[in-house]
Parts: C-alpha cells; sequence; structure tokens
C-alpha cells in the first residue's frame, strides 16, 4: 500500500530524512517512534503530499506523492502535529467542510459524519464550537477530520498527545480498529503507544532508520537473550558469585533492598538458554529464601535508548 | 469546480461567523453613510447659491448635482477602501497558515488555483455585499432628483468600485500568502496600496515617458473614468491584468509554502 525508497529530505546544509525506505502492507499499522527532531513529521508530510522529498520516491496506493500528488491526497486521511481546526466552526460543519473538499459527493455526507462522530466519541459535541471544546476534545476532532472520509491510507502525527490516560486508551482501541481495512501510520515518541497498537514498529532517529521490526521481536530477539529477576533472602556477595558461576548467565548485578536482607539481582541469559530453573535451584541449595523470580524481557525503551544512543555512539567516533 | 466551491462557501462562513465581517462592514457603513450626507448637503447648498446668484446676475446655474454627487462619493469610497480592504485580506493565508490549516487544504484533493480563486471570490463577494447598501442611497437620490440622472453613470460607477476593490483584493491576499503574521500583512498591503495611490503624483515630477508609464500605473486613475460614467477599455484592461497578475502570484506563492520550511 505504501512504499517508500530513499527518501530524503535536505532543509539546507540539515538532512531532516535520509535515505529512508520501509513498506507498509495493506490493513497494517506502522508506528514510526523517534525522539522528538527525528525526521518523522518530515517523513509524514512527505507522504501526505505537503512537501515534495529532496531525492528518493514514496507511493501510496500505486500513486507518487509527487507526480500525482492530487491522487494520492484523494486515498489518505492526515492527522498533522497540531489538528488542523476552524475555532469557529462547529464540529459538524467543520467535517462538512472537510467532506467537501476530499470530494465526497453530498449524498453520503451525513452518514460519514454519524459515523465519525460515532468512533471518536463527539456525538454529543456536534454543535458546538471547536473553539469551545477543552485540548483532548479538539485533538479528536482532529483524529475525526482524518477518518470521516473512510480514506484507505490514515497517517497520524502524535494521535494521542494532549489526550488524558483514558482517552489515549479510547484512541488507541479505535486506531486499532480501524486496521484491516485502513492501513495506518502514525508517530509517537511515546514508547509503550507502538507496543499496544502497532503491527511494526519503525525506530527512527536523526533521519536514520535504525531498526524495522514487530514490537514482539523488537522487545525479545534483537537485543540478544532474556533477563531474569531475583528477589532473595541471602548475603549479596555470595548471590553474586553463586549465580555468576550458572552456566550461560552474565552480567550479573545485585542490589540490597530495604534493610531485612532482601537483594535484588539481575541476570542477562545468553540468547536461547533458560536460566530460570538453574536459579531457583542455586538459590534454594544455598539454604536463602527464594522470594520472587521471573522473567524480564528488554523494554522497547531500552531497545530505543541502545539503538539511538548506539548511534549516537557510532556517530561521534567517526 | 466543487472543490473551488468548498473553499469559497467554507471563507463565506468564516466571515460572518467571525465578528470582523461585521465590524469591517458596519464601520464602512457609517463612514460611507456621513460622508454621502454631508457630499449631499454640500451640493444642495451649492445649487441653492447658484439659483441665488443666477437670479442676480442672470446666468443660468449649471450644477449637475447627481453628478457630482456621485463622483465625490465614488472618490470617497475608493479611499475608504484603501483603509479597509488590508483589514479583510490580512488574515486570509496568514491565519490560515497560523493556525495550522493550510496542512489540511494542501493535503486534500484540492489544487492551489481552486484554493486561491475560492478565497478570492469569498472575498469580492464579502465586498460586494459591504457595497450594497451605498447603492440604495445613489439609487434614492437618483429618483428624487429631476431630470434623473442616467443608470448608466450608476452602474459604471459599482463596475469601477467593484474593479478596483478586486484588484486591491487580489493584491492584498499575495501579501498575506507571503507572511505567518496578520498585522504585518496588513501593514505591508496598506504601504502597498498608497503607493500605488500616490503612483501619478510622482509622474508629474518625472520625465515624459515615465511619467505616462507611471500615471498608467497608478491604481486609481483608471478609476476617475468610471466614476465620470465612462468605461473605458484601457481601464478594464488594466484592473484585469492586475487581477491576473496578482491571482497568479498567489497561486505560485501557495504553492511554494510545500517548499518553505514550515
Amino acid at each position: 500500500m505504501i512504499e517508500v525508497q530513499d527518501l530524503t529530505k535536505a532543509y539546507g546544509s540539515v538532512t531532516a530524512v535520509d535515505h529512508v525506505s520501509f513498506s507498509v502492507n495493506k490493513g497494517e499499522i506502522l508506528g514510526f517512534l523517534g525522539p522528538n527532531g527525528a525526521g518523522k513529521t518530515t517523513t509524514m508530510r512527505i507522504l501526505t503530499g505537503f512537501m515534495p522529498a529532496t531525492s528518493g520516491t514514496a507511493r501510496i496506493a500505486g500513486y507518487d506523492v509527487f507526480d500525482d500528488s492530487l491522487e494520492v491526497r484523494r486515498h489518505i486521511g492526515y492527522l498533522p502535529e497540531a489538528p488542523p481546526i476552524y475555532p469557529d466552526m462547529t464540529v459538524e460543519t467543520y467535517l462538512d467542510f472537510v467532506l467537501r473538499i476530499k470530494n465526497i459527493p453530498a449524498e453520503k455526507r451525513a452518514a460519514r459524519i454519524d459515523d465519525a462522530l460515532k468512533k471518536t466519541n463527539l456525538v454529543d459535541k456536534r454543535h458546538e464550537l471547536i473553539k469551545r471544546l477543552s485540548r483532548g476534545y479538539k485533538q479528536r476532532v482532529g483524529l475525526a477530520q482524518a477518518l470521516v472520509h473512510d480514506p484507505d491510507v490514515i497517517i497520524l502525527d502524535e494521535p494521542t498527545v494532549g489526550l488524558d490516560p483514558k482517552q489515549i486508551i479510547e484512541v488507541r482501541n479505535l486506531i486499532k480498529g480501524l486496521a484491516g481495512s485502513h492501513t495506518i501510520i502514525l508517530s509517537t515518541h511515546i514508547l509503550p503507544e507502538v507496543s499496544m497498537t502497532c503491527d511494526r514498529v519503525v525506530i527512527i532517529n536523526k533521519g536514520k532508520i535504525a531498526a524495522i521490526d514487530t514490537p514482539q521481536n523488537l522487545t525479545s530477539q534483537l537485543k540478544g537473550g532474556q533477563r531474569v529477576r531475583v528477589d532473595a533472602q541471602a548475603p549479596e556477595k555470595q548471590l553474586r558469585e553463586t549465580l555468576a558461576q550458572i552456566p550461560g548467565a552474565r552480567n550479573v548485578q545485585v542490589t540490597a533492598a530495604g534493610n531485612d536482607g532482601h537483594v535484588i539481582a539481575t541476570i542477562e541469559a545468553d540468547p536461547g538458554k533458560d536460566v530460570r530453573s538453574q536459579v531457583a535451584a542455586s538459590v534454594v541449595q544455598k539454604g536463602w529464601l527464594l522470594y520472587e523470580l521471573r522473567g524480564v524481557s528488554l523494554s522497547l525503551e531500552e531497545i530505543f535508548l541502545q539503538l539511538t544512543t548506539d548511534d549516537a555512539a557510532h556517530a561521534e567516533a567517526s | 469546480m466543487r472543490s473551488l466551491y468548498a473553499i469559497y462557501r467554507k471563507e463565506m462562513g468564516q466571515y460572518f461567523v467571525s465578528p470582523i465581517a461585521y465590524v469591517v462592514v458596519g464601520v464602512f457603513l457609517v463612514l460611507a453613510g456621513f460622508f454621502f450626507d454631508r457630499i449631499l448637503q454640500f451640493f444642495i447648498q451649492n445649487s441653492l447659491q447658484a439659483e441665488m446668484q443666477a437670479m442676480q446676475y442672470g446666468v443660468p446655474p449649471q450644477i449637475d448635482v447627481p453628478g457630482e454627487v456621485m463622483r465625490n462619493f465614488f472618490g470617497l469610497i475608493s479611499s475608504l477602501i484603501l483603509f479597509i480592504t488590508p483589514i479583510l485580506t490580512m488574515g486570509i493565508y496568514a491565519e490560515e497558515r497560523k493556525r495550522g490549516t493550510m496542512e489540511l487544504l494542501m493535503t486534500s484533493p484540492v489544487t492551489e488555483t481552486q484554493i486561491v480563486l475560492g478565497k478570492f471570490l469569498a472575498s469580492l463577494t464579502l465586498f460586494a455585499i459591504m457595497l450594497f447598501p451605498t447603492a440604495v442611497y445613489i439609487v434614492f437620490m437618483c429618483f428624487e432628483s429631476t431630470p434623473r440622472p442616467p443608470w448608466g453613470l450608476v452602474l459604471a460607477g459599482y463596475l469601477g468600485v467593484l474593479l478596483l476593490g478586486g484588484s486591491l483584493l487580489a493584491l492584498g491576499q499575495f501579501i498575506s500568502s507571503l507572511t505567518e503574521n496578520q498585522i504585518i500583512a496588513a501593514v505591508l498591503t496598506f504601504g502597498a496600496f498608497l503607493l500605488l495611490w500616490v503612483l501619478d503624483l510622482g509622474a508629474q515630477g518625472a520625465g515624459s515617458t515615465l511619467g505616462q508609464v507611471l500615471q498608467y500605473l497608478s491604481v486609481i486613475r483608471h478609476y476617475d473614468d468610471f466614476t465620470r460614467g465612462i468605461i473605458d477599455t484601457s481601464a478594464i484592461v488594466y484592473y484585469a491584468s492586475f487581477l491576473f497578475i496578482f491571482i497568479f502570484l498567489t497561486v505560485r506563492s501557495v504553492d511554494s509554502m510545500r517548499w518553505r520550511r514550515a
């Protein structure tokens, strides 16, 4: 549905997007993850035809975003960083205007508005002036605007910004519900968001793609093996020595937790090895009390930090 | 065409939900009404005086009161719109860019030409709505005067105002597309209008060829003919080219927003 090849955008001497390539299948949700200023918004603006790329190509639904810009724009719904709303309009007239400029025929408009209002939970705000709405509602109006004409591709630039936790969950569910019939790209710098909503994640930093994979793969495979967290009542030093002897275990870290003799240890296991049973056995054998033992996978946060700081380190080295 | 109408409709709606249109139109009508009254009184007084002089000296009075009133009134309207149109045009693009709604328009299946024409026609419609009540004064005056002045005079006058106003709106709209700041847009527009107004003053000091060129470029010189009831083709060509150039430049400027760093 979306094909991006070597996309590059330079503003003068600054390269905001640097040879980015990826593709999105029909019905998929792709998450764009990166710190602020990583090039997420620029990439999205190029995809929506808002600005041209310096080099490289991008195709949506088979149309080139530059050469067939109008055709591409017929197929997309786009929520920019700031919701593009007219404060003096009511929610309904605003959505009606959006449908009109998207060339939706008159007989379909009323139904499309009803549908979008329902999906974004705005039914009771229908006749309200947009300027009287709170920030969260404005954001939802922006979201309604992106999907009101039922486009094939929906591009959302930080869709959950400004929402409260309950609304965030609603919006995530809404986005998940849209997948399948719509192809979605969303950007965020909030990590749990991608793992919760997206089928695949593109991690982008300083205009370059650092990784593309599913959230699960990124979390479990990408950076080596599993991690085990142990909570036991044991002497700190001896526990460390014992755990370090377990085959497959490395990077054992032990910290005392509180005054009651509890110690927290984290062990990284070599890829493909499950050290949990051995950890349990050796702790019990020594006669220490084992309170908790669980496997922890690297959070996206850590992967993200690793990927982005690695990049920075490489850049500095070279 | 449908997209153009969508933009036009939205612009009209925006004019009338925001207080700007009401304030601008209201202020314009109060001033226009006041000046119309003053001008009319002045010429009635003058004609009475002339009549009395005629009784004493036996020279028949030769004052075309409705014609004079119209000429002066259209002259006055032209100075009023010098102040009013920058207010109408300052926000057309500046506001849209500031709010980020330009991004919505430019990622919708609407061409730049449709956006620009839709917005321009809406501002011209508002301008015509603003002018309409003044026609009522003129029509009343014409009905009350004997002999009745030819309607062509009134129509020529209004054609002139529309062409002048349209040209200024096109220029103001172009300037608005260059900046995100409404105040800057308004000040630049006002400055540009004033320059175009006084261009023929500079012509007097300049050499003959340059003087003629400057005179031809002055936006107000062509307007004078209309207020005398003369519809001159060169004036129409002048205003039509003026409109075309600035609408074209606005289209280019809107298009170039894509290349600028937002």
